[in-house]
C-alpha cells in the first residue's frame, strides 16, 4: 500500500481528507504511483502533471524520505520506505507568496 | 415574482447572489472552489440552472466545474472517481480539464509560433480559460476562450472539449500578440438571428468572424486605429477589451478597445469612434441595454499604465444616443480616493423591466443599479478581486 500526501487544492478536488492510499502492482515509482493516483481519482488528471506530455506542473515537486524527487525520471524506483508504507509520497505545491 | 442571480468570479472563489425581481435584497453564496482563480462562470440560456464555471491556478492548471442546480452543488463533468477512465472498448472517458490544441492532420492546425512581448516568436501554450459562453439552445454546449488565445466548444456538458481550429489556424496567428494579461480569447458572441455567426476578440489580436459555425474566420478590424502597434491600421494586432451586442440588432457591435471606444452597424465590416466626450476611452467593460439597443454603458479608466478612474471618481459612463454622447454615472458610487478598477467581463445587464446594471472591481465591491444606472448601491464590498461578473434573470 502506498500512501500519497495531497495538497489542499487537491485534495478539496479529489473529495478526500488526509492521505490517499493506493494498491500498486509491479514496480513502484513516479509514473506509476501518478498513473494510479490518476486512475482512483480522475478528476486530478492535468493538475499534477500534463494531460498529453506527463510533465510536472512546473510549480509543484514531489519529495519522499526527505529527498526531492521533482527532477527524477518517471521511471525512477521510490525509495523501499514509500514502497512499504512506512513512509508516504508527498506532492507538495511550491512554496510562492499569495 | 421574477428573480435575479449574480454569478462573480474573483482571484479567491466564486459567489452566487440571488435577489426577488426588487432586487434590495440579497443572498450571498461561497466562496465557491475557495482559493482559486474564477476567471468566468455563466449561465445556460436555455436551462438557467446549467452554469459553467472555470476555475484555475498556477499552480494546478485548469479545472471546469458546472452546477445542474443553480450554483447549489457543483461536479467536475466527466469521469466520476473510482470509475474506470476508459470504456470497455478502451476509449477515454471525458476529462473536462483537458484543452489540448488540434493540431491533428484531418482537422486541425499546426500548432505555429505566436509573437511574444517583444515581438520573437513563442510556442501556443494553454494556460487557462478565460469565457465560457454557454449555447443559445442546447444546455449541454458551451464554448471555451481561452489563453493561449483559441476557441474550444463542447457538446456534452462540459465533459470532453475540442479546438475549433480554423480561428487560431486561418493565416495570422504568427503575428498575435498577448496583452497585458496575457494573449487571451476573452469575449464570444453568438448571433441568436444565425447560428453559424460567431464573434469573438483576443488580446491582442482583434475581433473576428465565422459565419460557417466556426470552420472558418476572418479578422474584422477595419477602422480600428492603434497607436502601440507598428502599421497602427494593420489587419490584426488590436488590443480589443470586449465587445458588446444587442440580441435584437445582432449587426451592430459596440467595443471597449485599449484605447478608444467603437461601433459598427455591419456585423464588424469597419468601425467607427464613439468615444465622443468620455473623460478617458480607455477602459475594459461595455455592455448594452437590455431593452434599449443604444444605450451603452462602460466605465472610463485613466490609462494603460493607470488603471484607476479618472480624479480618483468611480464612474460608469452611459450613452443613449448610441455612443458620442455620453452622461457620467455617479449616484452611490465612491467620487474621491477611488482607485480600483472594473475588468472586461465584470460588467452585466439583467433583462428585468427596471434594467438592472451589476459591475464588480478589483476592490472587491459588487455594485447593482434597478434603475438602469441612475443609481447604485452595493450587493457586497470586500471580496477578494473581482474578475467577472453575469447575471441570470429568472422567472
Amino acid at each position: 500500500m502506498i500512501r500519497v500526501v495531497l495538497p489542499a487544492h487537491l485534495r478539496t478536488l479529489a473529495r478526500v481528507d488526509g492521505e490517499v492510499t493506493l494498491d500498486i502492482e509491479g514496480p513502484v515509482t513516479l509514473r506509476s504511483v501518478l498513473d494510479a493516483l490518476e486512475a482512483c481519482y480522475p478528476m486530478l488528471r492535468g493538475t499534477i502533471r500534463d494531460h498529453v506530455t506527463h510533465q510536472r506542473r512546473a510549480f509543484l515537486r514531489f519529495f519522499a524520505c526527505e529527498q526531492d524527487l521533482s527532477h527524477e525520471p518517471p521511471d525512477t524506483p521510490l525509495p523501499d520506505l514509500v514502497v512499504s508504507g512506512a513512509e508516504p509520497f508527498l506532492v507538495v505545491g511550491a512554496m510562492a507568496g499569495g | 415574482m421574477s428573480a435575479v442571480r449574480v454569478l462573480v468570479g474573483t482571484r479567491k472563489g466564486a459567489f452566487v447572489m440571488t435577489s426577488d425581481g426588487k432586487r434590495e435584497r440579497w443572498d450571498v453564496s461561497g466562496p465557491h472552489f475557495a482559493g482559486w482563480e474564477i476567471y468566468h462562470l455563466k449561465g445556460s440560456p436555455a436551462d438557467p440552472n446549467r452554469l459553467y464555471a472555470s476555475q484555475s491556478s498556477g499552480w494546478f492548471g485548469q479545472i471546469i466545474q458546472r452546477s445542474d442546480d443553480g450554483g447549489k452543488t457543483w461536479h467536475q463533468p466527466g469521469t466520476p472517481a473510482g470509475e474506470p477512465t476508459t470504456t470497455p472498448e478502451g476509449m477515454p472517458k471525458g476529462e473536462s480539464n483537458k484543452f489540448v490544441y488540434d493540431t491533428s492532420p484531418e482537422t486541425g492546425k499546426p500548432l505555429t509560433t505566436h509573437q511574444w512581448y517583444d515581438g520573437t516568436p513563442h510556442p501556443w501554450e494553454f494556460k487557462r480559460v478565460w469565457h465560457l459562453e454557454p449555447s443559445l439552445t442546447d444546455p449541454d454546449t458551451v464554448y471555451a476562450g481561452v489563453e493561449d488565445a483559441g476557441l474550444f466548444r463542447s457538446t456534452d456538458g462540459g465533459q470532453m472539449w475540442q479546438e475549433l481550429p480554423g480561428l487560431r489556424g486561418h493565416g495570422s496567428g504568427r503575428s498575435w500578440a498577448p496583452g497585458a494579461g496575457g494573449m487571451c480569447l476573452h469575449t464570444i458572441i453568438l448571433d441568436p438571428s444565425d447560428p453559424n455567426r460567431i464573434f469573438i476578440a483576443i488580446s491582442a489580436a482583434g475581433t473576428f468572424r465565422t459565419d460557417d459555425g466556426g470552420k472558418t474566420w476572418r479578422p474584422i478590424n477595419r477602422g480600428l486605429h492603434s497607436l502601440y502597434i507598428p502599421n497602427p491600421t494593420a489587419e490584426v494586432g488590436h488590443c480589443v477589451h470586449r465587445i458588446a451586442m444587442h440580441r435584437s440588432r445582432p449587426g451592430v457591435l459596440f467595443m471597449q478597445k485599449h484605447w478608444d471606444v467603437m461601433r459598427s452597424d455591419d456585423a464588424g465590416e469597419s468601425w467607427r469612434e464613439i468615444s465622443g466626450n468620455l473623460p478617458s476611452d480607455f477602459g475594459f467593460p461595455i455592455d448594452v441595454h437590455p431593452h434599449e439597443p443604444d444605450t451603452i454603458y462602460v466605465v472610463p479608466i485613466k490609462s494603460d499604465s493607470e488603471h484607476y478612474p479618472p480624479d480618483g471618481k468611480l464612474r460608469v459612463y452611459r450613452s443613449r444616443t448610441g455612443g458620442n454622447e455620453w452622461e457620467p454615472l455617479t449616484k452611490g458610487l465612491p467620487q474621491q480616493h477611488c482607485y480600483v478598477n472594473v475588468l472586461r467581463d465584470a460588467m452585466a445587464v439583467d433583462s428585468l423591466d427596471r434594467c438592472g446594471v451589476y459591475f464588480g472591481t478589483t476592490g472587491g465591491q459588487v455594485y447593482a443599479s434597478v434603475d438602469a444606472g441612475d443609481s447604485w448601491t452595493l450587493i457586497v464590498r470586500d471580496l477578494p478581486s473581482v474578475v467577472s461578473v453575469e447575471v441570470q434573470t429568472l422567472p
